[in-house]
């Protein structure tokens, strides 16, 4: 009963609340951030051999937590499956969830939540054994899929083989952890999912080199973090930290060189770090908070790079990811 | 006013209201207190989900089934699975729970023993892990639907299930089911006049050789009626997987394995101490009247031994149920998995889905143990 009792405890916890403070300063009072993440997601948010977790979606919560405490360590990480991450949102027992969530119209009206951004923009995907010779989606007819539960996984697939008129069979688990093991057993020919989590369920693979990811992408999945609906300040600050950091590779701004860049005489440069405009006192921060951020967790280049890019085992392009000025999406709205 | 107070019945009936009213202004205060955070957070409340399409696929449903089905259907559906495994669970694990409880009271030293490891195994691990074991063993062990098992080219096993041939519903197998119904029914009252004719004469009729008899005759009676044409649709390999025939699923599989030997564990040991509880005088009273070991087992112990084990029983059914919702570990779509798993994730509203699966279970084990304890009483001593 342990999921289940897990599940109506935060629906109960709905139930108990009573309205606090902002969360800006329960978060400044309590000393942490309250961040929700994956259990573990090769390269997202995933436990090191040392016992700390890391990740592009681990490097979001530091970013706020740089931002509001600055100290980009004060995080308190909670791992969620893909059914709890919206109660323990809405619960209050965390305050911002950077779990590759997808970013739909029904999530953002019917929830009471909202999505601040798109920190990874990704595709639904096939992952599957080259043994069994398939070269494209189009030979999956009658394949058998598994997928975690809770996910906008199940909708697309079963979206895609009806509009392909293929037979198709899903098995649903709760963990991803089983979702491996089935498909690893042979209980299932394909495992569908965000591209993103396939390359990393790959590269935890015995043999990565016998699993391809086919070619196609089925759907659009802009992953982002989320917030509680009614807290705009707070809105306001899970946006900007996110977006300092997509600014600070547009400007050329490292963590090695920032503190060079303090002294620049570009204004951009002088906006984001603080030493001119008022940008951090708008949000209600201090107003070097994108200097934290940049100095501690590092600009959305560095991260990348750092967490999935081609010099770790998922070897990831920059693809979508890539800033604007270079053809790809991630854009940040100016400091001004 | 404090003289009334002194008056023990106007007191007790005071507290009796001050509780009452702390209860329905501590309920009202929960619910408005919700309502609010709800309306607050904008999320949407309401039923009318019930009637949306889901849009998701499921995996074995017992009734026809389609993504362009509503979220009530899907419902209805996870609650037939549910069913349909805490059926086939409570049946067999009743069947091995008497047969190991019988077997942990033999003469035979293995045999005593043997039973009594098996209860102590199963009984002290945690039923999860137990799912878990059997699903993850079941689909290491079974090869690919490729290097099938096979049996007599009919019957399947792979780790894509147990793939049986299904009867085609012609008047052929019609017939053979109504004739199963009717033998079942037969063997009741048969059963009972057995039971009066040894009453009033004193002479025993061999009930469970002829129940068995018919129980074999009439369904081979009903195949040469129903005009001896019994067509099955065999399972054959296409692509990926099997097509035709009926699929067992490795999950419902492995959830009731485990449901079973769990389960049955406890049953085994309410059955035990049952029968260890009828008083030794009455199996030396039935011996010394010149019964057999197998009458007296059957006319003197049994049926008080069973008066004794059906709560402990009851109980075990009750657990049986509820503890099938551990299947969304393994994906077997039950309602837990799919209705407070799929659709809460798709509709969002937790309140609501979490509400319905609690009354479901809530149904189910109310109506269960209201059964059940109609038996109880009506097989319970009758105190003149």
């Amino acid at each position: 009963m342990t999921k289940f009792t897990k599940l109506s405890l935060a629906a109960l916890a709905l139930v108990g609340m009573s309205a606090t403070a902002g969360t800006l300063e329960d978060t400044k009072k309590q000393g942490f951030v309250k961040c929700g993440v994956h259990v573990s997601n090769a390269g997202f948010s995933e436990v090191t051999s040392g016992g700390e977790r890391k990740g592009m979606d681990v490097d979001g919560c530091r970013a706020v937590a740089a931002a509001v405490l600055g100290d980009a360590s004060k995080v308190k990480y909670t791992p969620l499956n893909a059914k709890e991450r919206f109660a323990a949102l809405s619960s209050g027992e965390i305050d911002v969830l950077y779990r590759g969530t997808t970013w739909t119209e029904t999530r953002d009206t019917s929830l009471g939540l909202n999505f601040a951004g798109v920190n990874y923009y990704d595709g639904q995907g096939f992952l599957v054994k080259n043994s069994d010779g398939i070269k494209n989606a189009a030979e999956l007819d009658g394949a058998t899929f598994c997928i975690q539960a809770g996910t906008t996984t199940e909708l697309n697939v079963a979206d895609y083989f009806r509009a392909n008129k293929m037979a198709y069979k899903v098995n649903t688990y709760d963990s991803n952890d089983q979702v491996i093991k089935s498909y690893e057993s042979g209980r299932c020919d394909v495992i569908t999912s965000d591209a993103s989590q396939l390359y990393g369920i790959r590269s935890t693979l015995k043999d990565p080199s016998g699993h391809t990811v086919l070619p196609e992408i089925i759907s659009k999945e802009p992953l982002g973090p989320v917030v509680r609906q009614g807290d705009d300040a707070w809105f306001n600050i899970i946006k900007w930290s996110y977006n300092a950091m997509v600014e600070a590779e547009e400007l050329g701004v490292t963590s090695q060189n920032v503190n060079k860049m303090k002294t620049s005489d570009s204004p951009a440069i002088k906006r984001l770090l603080g030493t001119e405009g008022n940008m951090g006192a708008n949000l209600g921060l201090s107003a070097d908070f994108a200097y934290n951020i940049i100095k501690q967790v590092g600009n959305y280049g560095e991260i990348f790079e750092r967490n999935i890019g081609m010099n770790t085992p998922l070897k990831m392009k920059r693809g979508l990811n890539d800033l604007w000025t270079r053809g790809g999406l991630q854009y940040s709205p100016p400091f001004r | 006013m404090l003289n009334a107070l002194r008056n023990r019945k106007v007191r007790g009936i005071l507290f009796q209201l001050l509780t009452v009213l702390g209860l329905v202004a501590f309920l009202w205060y929960i619910g408005s207190n919700t309502m609010h955070n709800i309306e607050q957070r904008g999320i949407k409340t309401g039923f009318a989900f019930l009637d949306n399409s889901a849009g998701f696929g499921i995996s074995e449903a017992p009734v026809a089934y389609t993504e362009t089905d509503t979220h009530g259907r899907v419902f209805f559906v996870g609650l037939l699975n549910t069913l349909i495994v805490s059926f086939y669970g409570i049946i067999f694990a009743t069947i091995l729970g008497i047969l190991i409880g019988v077997l942990r009271l033999s003469n035979n030293w293995l045999i005593r023993k043997l039973s009594s490891a098996y209860i102590d195994i199963f009984r002290n691990i945690p039923l999860l892990l137990q799912i878990l074991f059997w699903y993850n063993v079941v689909l290491k062990a079974l090869p690919s639907p490729k290097q099938s098992m096979e049996f007599k080219g009919d019957i399947f096993l792979n780790n894509r299930g147990l793939i049986i041939p299904s009867p085609d519903m012609n008047s052929t197998t019609i017939t053979i089911i109504i004739s199963f119904l009717v033998a079942l029914v037969s063997i009741y009252f048969l059963n009972r006049w057995a039971k009066k004719k040894q009453e009033d004469t004193g002479n025993d009729f061999p009930t469970f050789l002829v129940s068995i008899g018919i129980l074999v005759v009439l369904p081979i009676l009903a195949y040469f009626i129903g005009g001896a044409n019994f067509n099955f649709d065999i399972p054959a390999l296409k692509g990926f997987n099997f097509v035709g025939g009926k699929t067992i699923s490795p999950e419902f599989l492995a959830l009731t394995l485990a449901l079973v030997i769990y389960t049955a564990t406890f049953i085994a040991e309410a059955v035990r101490s049952g029968i260890e509880a009828v008083n030794k005088g009455q199996k030396e009273a039935a011996a010394s009247i010149g019964l057999s070991s197998y009458q007296s087992l059957k006319l003197v112990v049994l049926p008080q031994a069973i008066r004794i084990a059906i709560p402990p029983v009851i109980n075990q059914y009750l657990n049986l149920i509820k503890n099938s919702s551990l299947a969304a570990a393994i994906g077997y779509p039950e309602i837990v998995t799919l209705f407070s798993g799929t659709s809460l994730n798709q509709v969002g509203q937790a309140i609501e889905i979490i509400a319905i699966t609690m009354l479901v279970y809530l149904t189910m084990s109310i109506s269960v143990s209201v059964l059940l304890n109609w038996l109880n009483h009506k097989i319970k001593i009758k105190e003149r």
